[in-house]
């Protein structure tokens, strides 16, 4: 269906995110000496290989020890080093959720908390080793900037973004090769949303994979003479509220958009904004209140309703919500 | 490191530890029980074994640094740091209150001269001390990195993945110290969770483990840290187990868990100092 789609962006190669991050850590650890690294028994699944190889003295094997591995990163920060740990998602945070908090966030450690096979996506392992309540657990902790990337090549500038970024960061990251559909050398602000599409019906707030849907999204409403804002929150803390809250006034109406539960996500970040602001209509598209489970990523996706089809009959409930 | 006397070092005990206990008396909140248990062990690497920078800068460069894992100690670490040069005694007044730098239990967010980061919720120090350690060796660094434990936090299973790393990683500049005092607070650690052979445990973990039978006795606390360190930069990491009694130098405070939470009273603070000598000035 895509091929036959006007798209505003297209791409020719897919790539996991994580080999973004992979990739981006082994050009930070070039770039400045105080880049450590840090792995459960993962480096593989977290693409650190090469940088292992290339930096021995500053990659830690940690084993499958978690909690351990946040209390050394923030040790590493007392001497000057910048920390990038790595594990999945769900051990990145919900399982050393305590040890982030008061080790890493609540002492203004410099770590970077890196988190791969976040979401849906991570598919046939089913739901033990997939997350869908990191983005929450992170943009609640005081101090800590969550970021969610959307392709190989933002996550590699997002990582390199972290490096120059004082205090304590959660990357978010996944499994599956995805359109690698953003430049190659652009800019990562963070803190400083994307807009990629203009429009003027309705505003699609998506974060990670999501992003790609809502750009698929935007063609097919343009399909049907709906006019789509499509902005890219690869930011989920701090939130560019200047830019959500400038799109809406607008549009009118917004659709969130992420691989994620709709509780705590970024939806609700949005939703705060808007209400506090500018109450508007905003549909959610995101996980209903459930865990995940065995599957591939499209049929993940299609199930739990994460897609362009999805985001569509969101973005005409919102715009039919406007008063 | 300092030219400090046993008896000017039992001078300044006896001061710290009337120090913690006005602290938590003035408050009625606190943890004194090991405070007081600790005080030798504190004072001995502040005022004797350590070199230490009282003009604080986080990253330590140059320097021993000091990670306390049971945070529940700090008004004993407090004491010990503004008796050190840290900042002013005064400043003790303000322990638990609000506004204050001196929280509840440590902490990095209000700035405290001295404290490298938060601690209070357990078994998370060592992993910390064992990260800056191994960073001290990366930046060519010879000092040595202290780090202090409860014997209940030992149930906690992130200080043995902590254990099994310094071993595996020969983290040789480190010396972790087990405040052995056998009490937690709900009771006697063999009734609430029985740790059995703690040197074994280590020594199996791939610790040398140096024994100090009297961790409230000046001297043989000062010749365990000699001891200590004399097993450093040997390739492999050093645990102190250091006996101790909880409430020590208080009558009516010594080896039970009940004053492990609780704050004396008027009458019960002015019995306890009594007890202690009163060789410098209070804050």
């Amino acid at each position: 269906m895509e091929k036959t789609l006007d798209l505003k962006y297209t791409y020719t190669e897919k790539k996991d995110t994580r080999s973004g991050f992979g990739d981006g850590l082994l050009e930070a650890g070039r770039q400045n000496p105080n880049v450590v690294g840090l792995c459960a028994d993962l480096i593989g699944s977290l693409k650190m290989g090469a940088f292992q190889k290339e930096f021995p003295e500053r990659f830690f094997q940690v084993g499958i020890a978690e909690a351990n591995m946040i209390g050394l990163a923030a040790g590493m920060t007392i001497g000057g080093k910048i920390p990038f740990t790595g594990t999945f998602a769900n051990f990145s945070t919900g399982r050393v959720y305590d040890q982030i908090r008061q080790s890493v966030a609540y002492s203004g450690k410099n770590v970077k908390i890196c988190a791969s096979h976040a979401g849906l996506t991570l598919g046939e392992d089913g739901a033990t080793h997939q997350i869908l309540e990191d983005l929450g657990m992170m943009k609640m902790l005081p101090h800590m900037t969550v970021i969610n990337p959307c392709d190989y090549n933002q996550t590699k500038a997002a990582t390199l973004a972290l490096v120059n970024h004082e205090g304590p960061a959660y990357l978010r990251f996944g499994r599956p090769s995805w359109p690698i559909f953003t430049p190659k050398d652009q800019e990562f602000v963070i803190g400083k949303a994307w807009k990629m599409i203009e429009g003027t019906d309705v505003t699609i707030f998506a974060t990670g994979h999501l992003v790609w849907e809502a750009v698929v999204a935007e063609a097919m409403l343009r399909e049907e003479g709906i006019s789509a804002e499509v902005i890219n929150i690869h930011t989920i803390k701090p939130l560019d509220e200047e830019a959500i809250l400038a799109s809406v006034a607008k549009t009118g109406c917004a659709v969130s958009a992420e691989e994620h539960q709709i509780n705590g996500g970024l939806g609700d970040s949005i939703a705060q904004t808007l209400i506090r602001n500018n109450p508007a209509p905003l549909e959610y598209v995101g996980v209903l209140d459930s865990f995940g489970e065995s599957g591939t990523p499209t049929q993940l996706l299609e199930k739990y309703g994460l897609n362009a089809e999805n985001i569509v009959k969101a973005a005409k409930k919102a715009i039919a919500r406007k008063g | 490191m300092e030219n400090k006397s046993i008896e000017q070092l039992n001078d300044i005990c006896s001061q710290v530890r009337r120090d913690c206990l006005r602290m938590v008396h003035g408050v009625q909140s606190g943890h004194p029980g090991a405070a007081l248990g600790l005080t030798e062990y504190f004072v001995a690497l502040f005022f004797k074994e350590m070199t230490h920078n009282n003009q604080f800068q986080m990253d330590g460069k140059g320097e021993d640094l000091f990670f306390l894992s049971n945070g529940h100690v700090s008004a004993l670490w407090y004491a010990v740091l503004a008796r050190s040069g840290y900042f002013g005694v005064e400043e003790l007044g303000t322990f638990r209150k609000i506004n204050t730098r001196l929280q509840g239990h440590p902490a990095t967010e209000e700035g405290l001269p001295g404290i490298r980061i938060a601690s209070g919720s357990l078994g998370q120090g060592l992993s910390v001390a064992l990260g800056a350690a191994q960073v001290k060796k990366l930046n060519g660094d010879d000092k040595l990195v202290y780090a202090v434990m409860g014997d209940g936090e030992q149930q906690e299973g992130q200080v043995w993945e902590a254990a099994m790393y310094a071993a595996h990683y020969k983290i040789d500049n480190v010396i972790a110290a087990i405040d052995y005092n056998g009490q937690q607070i709900d009771g006697p650690t063999e009734k609430v969770m029985d740790l059995k052979n703690l040197k074994a445990k280590w020594e199996a973990f791939g610790w040398e483990v140096v024994e100090i039978q009297k961790g409230n006795d000046m001297e043989p606390v000062l010749a365990g840290l000699a001891d200590a360190k004399s097993l450093t930069g040997k390739g492999k990491p050093v645990l102190v187990l250091l006996y101790t009694e909880m409430g020590y130098g208080v009558d009516f405070m010594v080896g039970t868990h009940k004053w492990h939470g609780i704050a004396p009273s008027n009458a019960e603070l002015a019995n306890a100092l009594g007890q202690l000598k009163e060789t410098l000035g209070d804050y």
